[in-house]
C-alpha cells in the first residue's frame, strides 16, 4: 500500500502540521467571529455576517480605555524591566562578586513559581503596607515578573559576546562610555530587544497577577475576563484579530527588510 | 637589548631584594558589579522575596477582617486548608501533569518539523507558532467555548466516532458534551502552554548537528534507533525546560478551569483567588498558596536533579 | 647580563613588572627592554606568562608590581585608551556590527579626527584590501580578517604594535605568507612590534630578538641564531628545535672541557658552557643539535678524522623526509639520540639495527648545568598546538 507507506514516511510532518492546526484554530475562530452579529450577549455561536464591530471598535464602554491602559503599563514595565534586567545580566556575565549563587536563585525563582503564588503574596505585601491598588501596584508587579525573563534573554547574548571586542575598543582610544555606546550596546542589542519584546508580551497579556493587584483598575485582559461573565462584545474579537494581523505584518516586513539588506550587502 | 632577569639557574632565585610596590585594584572598580545589581535585585527582594515572608506570616495569623489579623502561629490553618481543598490540589497536579505530557507529545513533532524538515518554510512556521501570542490568551481561550460548544462540529464528530462514549466512561467528558468537563480544561491548558514547550524544544533540536544523524545511520542505526539514541538524548535540555515552563504555570492556572470548566473542575488557583478576593480569608489563602509553592518547588527540584540538567538559569 | 644600553626615545621598558592572581603568579618580577623599531618576540608555551606580559604593556591588565615605561614616560597607570600602543588581538576581535572601513577608522574617530577617508583608503591599500571596504568582517576570509586587524591598529601610528598570537587561527601555508607580510609591513612603517607566539619557527623567522618565557619568567633572550646555537637552559635547548642532551662528569679542564659520558670522552669549548661550576669532578649536560652530527657505519669507524667527538650506538628507527633522513640511535651515552643527515650520498647500510658511530666537531657542543630537568620544554610545542 503506497498510501500507508507515504503516511509512515511523513509521520512526523503530519503530526507536526496537526499540532500547528491545533494552535492556530482558535485564532481563526476569533477572526471569523469578529464578523459575527450575535443574538444574545455572548458571541459564541455563529449568526450572520456583519461589519458592525469593525466599523466601531471602541463602541463598547471601557473597552478602548482598558486597552490603552494595558499598552501604557506594558510600555513602562518593558522600559523598567529591560533597564534593570540588562544591568543585572551584565553584572552576572562580566564580573565576579560575592553571593552569586543567591542572586542566581533570586532571579530563577520568579520563573519557577506559579503566578497565583506571586500574585497572592504581593497582594499581602500591598495590603500590609496599606498601598492603594491601581496603576502603580500593577506596574510594580509587572516589572517584578518580567525582570527575570529579561535577565535570561540578555545574559544569553552577553555570554556569547567576545570580551576582546571591548578590549579592542579600549585599545583603540574609546573610553568607558564610548566603549559601551559604540561597541557593547550595539552588539548586545539583539538580546536586549528580545528581552524587551518578551517583557512587553508578558506584561500586556498578564491576567492573574494583574487581577490580584489592580484594585478597581481594569486592564484589557481584565476587561475580557469580566465580559466572559457578563457578555462578550464582538469588539474583543476585532481587537484580538487586529493585534494578530499587525504583529504578523510587522514580522513579515522585518523579514523583508532583513533579506533585502542581506542581498544588498552581497552586491 | 638587555635583560636583567635572573638567569633561571636551577638553585631557586636568590634575587636581590626588590622594592615592590603592590598595586591594589581601585575600590571604585570593584564596586561596579554591585551598583549594576543593586536596583534590580532590590526590586526582586522587596516585591518578590519580602512578599513571600509576609505571606508566610499571614498564613499563621488568626483574626477577622473587622478586628484585624494577628500572628498566633496557628498552623492548624494548613491542616484545615489541606483537608478541605485536597481535591483541588490533586486535580491541579493531575490536570497540569496531563497537559504537560500532551504538550510534549504534540509539541515534539512540530519542533522536530521546524528544526529539520521545514527548510525554507522554517521562519513562516516559527511565526505561526509565536503569532497567536499577540492575541490576548483570554480571547483565544474563549474561542474554545465556540469550538467545543454543545452540538458543535467537534462534539458531533467525537460522538459519531463513539469517542465520547469511552471518555465519558472514563469520567473525562459527559456523554454528549465536552465543554465544562475535565477534558475541556486539559484541552485549554495544553493549548495555552504549547508554545512554551515548542520553543525550548526547537532551540535544543536546532543545535543538533545534522551530520550526527548521518553518522548514526552510517553506524547501523535505523531512523527509530537514531531518534532514541541520538536525537532525543541531545534534546533533553529542551525537554526539561519545556516541561518546566509548561507544568509550573499550568499548576497554578485558574483561567482555563474557570472559563472552560465547571464547579467540578475547579483547580487550586481558583480557590486561592476566591479566598483572597471574594471570601477575604487571608490566612487560608496564604496557606494554600504556600502549600502550592512548596509542592511545585519540591517537584521541580526533584525533577531537575533526576534529569541532571542543573544549569537552566 | 647587565644593563648596557642607554634608554632611547621610544623604547618599551618593563621594570620589575609582575602579575599575580590570588596565589598564582602569572609573571614573576621582570625587567625587559624592547628597543625602538625592533621586532621583538615573546616565545613560550601556553600559560607561560607571555600574553599577560603583552596585556600589561597594552594596559588591559593591571600590573601587580613594577613600572611600564614608554621612552621616559611612566605609563603604568594609564588606561589602554590613553596609551599610544595598539594591539592586534588573538582571533582579531573585529567589530561584527561595523564594516571594514568603520573598523579601521574606529581609533581615528575616537580621537576626534573627522576626515578619515584618505587615511583609511591608504591603510587598506597597504594591506591590499581596498576592494573590501564596505564588507562586514564575517564576509572576509581568515587571512583578510587578520590584515584588517593589523590595519585597524597601525592606522593610529602607535609607538608600539602588540601582536597576540596573530597568526594562530590561520592554516600553515597562509601563516608562512602572513609572516613575510608582517615583516614587510614592519620594515615599511618602522614601528616597534612586540609579538607573542608559541610557534618557535614563527618567532625565529620574524623577530630580531626573541625572549623565551617559561613559568612566568624569561629563560633566555637574544637573537634567534644566538638562542639556537647557545641555549643556556635545557628548556631553551629543547623548546627551540631539538637537542641531544648527554649527561657526564668533567674529567679535565682547560681551553676545552673534557667530559666522561657513556664510556667515552667528549670535548667542548669552555666558553660554550653555561653551567655555574666547571671544576673537574662536576657533572654537566652536553648538548648537540641533530643536524651537526655525522653518521658513519661501524665498519668505517677508522676513517673518522681524529679530534672529533665520537659516540657509538645502534640505529633503532629511521624516517625519510625528502631533504634529509632522520635517525634515532640507541647508545650508552643516552637513549634515543636524534641525527639528521642530508640526503646527498645515502649509505644503504644505515638501516634500523645497524651499528654506527656518531661523530661531530667538538666546537659545536654546548654545555648546560646538570641540575635541571633534562626533558624541560621537550613536549611543550605539541601541547601548545
Amino acid at each position: 500500500m503506497s498510501v500507508l507507506r507515504w503516511i509512515r514516511r511523513n509521520l512526523i510532518v503530519i503530526a507536526g502540521l496537526l499540532t500547528l492546526a491545533y494552535m492556530i484554530l482558535p485564532n481563526i475562530v476569533v477572526m471569523v467571529f469578529s464578523f459575527n452579529k450575535p443574538k444574545g450577549r455572548f458571541n459564541y455561536a455563529w449568526q450572520q455576517f456583519s461589519l458592525d464591530a469593525w466599523e466601531d471598535p471602541c463602541g463598547v464602554a471601557d473597552l478602548c480605555g482598558s486597552l490603552s491602559l494595558s499598552l501604557q503599563i506594558a510600555f513602562w514595565a518593558t522600559l523598567g524591566a529591560t533597564a534593570l534586567g540588562t544591568m543585572i545580566a551584565f553584572a552576572l556575565v562580566r564580573y565576579r562578586f560575592r553571593a552569586r549563587g543567591a542572586i542566581n536563585s533570586l532571579i530563577f525563582l520568579p520563573m519557577a513559581m506559579p503566578e497565583v503564588v506571586m500574585a497572592a503574596s504581593l497582594l499581602t505585601l500591598f495590603l500590609n503596607m496599606g498601598a492603594e491598588l491601581g496603576f502603580w501596584t500593577v506596574l510594580i508587579a509587572h516589572i517584578m515578573f518580567c525582570l527575570s525573563f529579561v535577565v535570561t534573554a540578555v545574559k544569553a547574548r552577553v555570554m556569547s559576546m567576545d570580551p576582546r571586542l571591548e578590549e579592542a575598543a579600549r585599545d583603540l582610544y574609546a573610553g568607558p562610555v564610548q566603549t559601551f555606546v559604540r561597541v557593547t550596546l550595539p552588539i548586545a542589542a539583539p538580546g536586549i530587544a528580545a528581552g524587551a519584546l518578551l517583557a512587553f508580551a508578558l506584561s500586556f497579556d498578564d491576567f492573574i497577577i494583574t487581577n490580584f493587584n489592580a484594585g478597581s483598575t481594569v486592564t484589557f485582559p481584565m476587561f475580557v475576563w469580566g465580559s466572559a461573565q457578563r457578555g462578550t462584545p464582538v469588539q474583543i474579537n476585532v481587537i484580538g484579530t487586529a493585534m494578530f494581523v499587525i504583529a504578523v505584518l510587522m514580522v513579515l516586513v522585518g523579514q523583508l527588510i532583513a533579506s533585502r539588506r542581506k542581498s544588498n550587502a552581497r552586491n | 637589548m638587555s635583560v636583567t632577569e635572573a638567569p633561571p639557574a636551577p638553585p631557586a632565585e636568590p634575587e636581590e631584594p626588590r622594592k615592590l610596590t603592590l598595586r591594589k585594584p581601585s575600590t571604585r572598580k570593584r564596586l561596579v558589579p554591585y551598583w549594576l545589581l543593586l536596583p534590580g535585585i532590590l526590586w526582586l527582594v522587596v516585591f518578590f522575596a519580602l512578599p513571600l515572608v509576609y505571606q508566610a506570616s499571614t498564613s499563621v495569623q488568626t483574626g477577622s477582617l473587622e478586628q484585624g489579623f494577628e500572628v498566633t502561629w496557628h498552623f492548624q490553618t494548613y491542616v484545615d486548608a489541606l483537608r478541605e481543598y485536597y481535591p483541588q490540589f490533586i486535580r491541579s497536579l493531575l490536570y497540569a501533569g496531563t497537559a504537560t505530557i500532551l504538550c510534549l507529545l504534540l509539541g515534539y513533532p512540530l519542533a522536530y518539523l521546524i528544526a529539520f524538515k521545514a527548510g525554507r518554510w522554517r521562519n513562516l512556521v516559527l511565526v505561526l507558532v509565536i503569532a497567536p501570542f499577540f492575541t490576548s490568551f483570554l480571547i483565544r481561550t474563549l474561542a474554545w467555548k465556540t469550538i467545543l460548544a454543545d452540538g458543535g462540529a467537534v462534539v458531533d464528530v467525537l460522538n459519531t466516532l463513539h469517542v465520547l462514549d469511552v471518555t465519558s466512561w472514563l469520567g473525562w467528558t459527559e456523554s454528549n458534551r465536552v465543554l465544562a468537563t475535565p477534558m475541556a480544561v486539559v484541552c485549554g491548558l495544553t493549548y495555552n502552554f504549547l508554545p512554551f514547550m515548542i520553543l525550548p524544544l526547537y532551540t535544543s533540536l536546532e543545535r543538533i548537528d545534522g551530520r550526527l544523524h548521518e553518522a548514526a545511520g552510517d553506524l547501523y542505526a535505523t531512523p527509530a534507533t537514531t531518534f532514541r539514541k541520538v536525537t532525543f538524548p541531545l534534546s533533553m535540555p529542551g525537554v526539561v525546560s519545556g516541561t518546566l515552563l509548561t507544568f509550573i504555570p499550568a499548576s497554578g492556572d485558574y483561567v482555563n478551569a474557570e472559563l472552560l470548566g465547571s464547579t467540578d473542575t475547579k483547580m487550586v488557583g481558583s480557590v486561592i483567588q476566591s479566598q483572597f478576593l471574594r471570601v477575604l480569608d487571608y490566612p487560608t489563602a496564604a496557606a494554600l498558596s504556600f502549600i502550592l509553592m512548596a509542592i511545585v518547588l519540591l517537584m521541580v527540584t526533584f525533577y531537575i536533579r533526576r534529569s541532571g540538567t542543573e544549569d537552566l538559569v | 647580563m647587565t644593563q648596557q644600553q642607554q634608554t632611547a626615545g621610544g623604547d618599551v621598558r618593563l621594570a620589575g613588572i609582575s602579575k599575580t592572581y590570588g596565589s598564582f603568579t602569572a609573571v614573576h618580577p621582570l625587567d625587559l627592554t624592547v628597543p625602538q623599531g625592533s621586532f621583538f618576540a615573546l616565545l613560550g608555551a601556553s600559560g607561560c606568562g607571555k600574553t599577560t606580559t603583552l596585556r600589561m604593556i597594552a594596559g588591559l591588565e593591571e600590573a601587580t608590581t613594577g613600572t611600564v615605561f614608554l621612552g621616559d614616560k611612566d605609563i603604568t597607570d594609564l588606561p589602554p585608551y590613553k596609551r599610544p600602543v595598539n594591539t592586534v588581538f588573538q582571533s582579531y576581535a573585529l567589530f561584527p556590527h561595523l564594516d571594514i572601513t568603520e573598523n579601521v577608522a574606529f581609533g581615528l574617530r575616537r580621537r576626534g579626527i573627522k576626515s578619515v577617508k584618505k587615511q583609511v583608503d591608504d591603510m587598506l591599500e597597504l594591506v591590499q584590501l581596498g576592494d573590501f571596504a564596505r564588507r562586514k568582517p564575517h564576509q572576509l576570509s581568515g587571512g583578510q580578517q587578520q590584515r584588517v586587524a593589523v590595519a585597524r591598529a597601525l592606522i593610529n601610528h602607535p609607538q608600539v604594535l602588540l601582536l597576540d598570537e596573530p597568526l594562530g587561527a590561520l592554516d600553515l601555508k597562509l601563516r608562512r605568507q602572513m609572516q613575510l607580510e608582517l615583516k614587510r609591513i614592519q620594515t615599511e612603517v618602522g614601528i616597534t612590534f612586540v609579538h607573542v607566539t608559541h610557534d618557535q619557527e614563527e618567532a625565529m623567522t620574524m623577530a630580531d630578538t626573541v625572549a623565551v618565557m617559561n613559568g612566568g619568567r624569561v629563560e633566555q633572550l637574544g637573537a634567534p641564531a644566538d638562542l639556537y646555537e647557545n641555549p643556556r637552559t635545557t628548556f631553551v635547548a629543547n623548546f627551540l628545535g631539538t637537542s641531544n642532551l648527554i649527561g657526564g662528569e668533567i674529567v679535565s679542564t682547560g681551553e676545552n672541557l673534557v667530559v666522561a659520558a657513556g664510556g667515552g670522552k667528549l670535548a667542548l669549548p669552555r666558553e660554550r658552557c653555561s653551567a655555574s661550576s666547571t671544576a673537574a669532578g662536576g657533572r654537566l649536560l652536553l648538548g648537540i643539535r641533530p643536524e651537526k652530527i655525522s653518521l658513519a657505519h661501524a665498519d668505517d669507524a677508522d676513517d673518522i678524522p681524529a679530534g672529533r667527538n665520537r659516540v657509538t650506538g645502534r640505529i633503532t628507527d629511521s624516517s625519510f623526509i625528502g631533504v634529509s633522513t632522520q635517525y634515532v640511535v640507541e647508545s650508552p651515552a643516552g637513549t634515543a639520540l636524534q641525527v639528521y643527515e642530508q640526503n646527498i650520498e645515502r649509505d644503504t647500510r644505515l638501516v634500523p639495527g645497524a651499528e654506527v658511530v656518531l661523530h661531530w666537531n667538538p666546537a659545536h657542543t654546548f654545555g648546560l648545568d646538570a641540575a635541571q630537568d633534562i626533558d624541560a620544554g621537550a613536549t611543550s610545542v605539541e601541547d601548545a598546538e
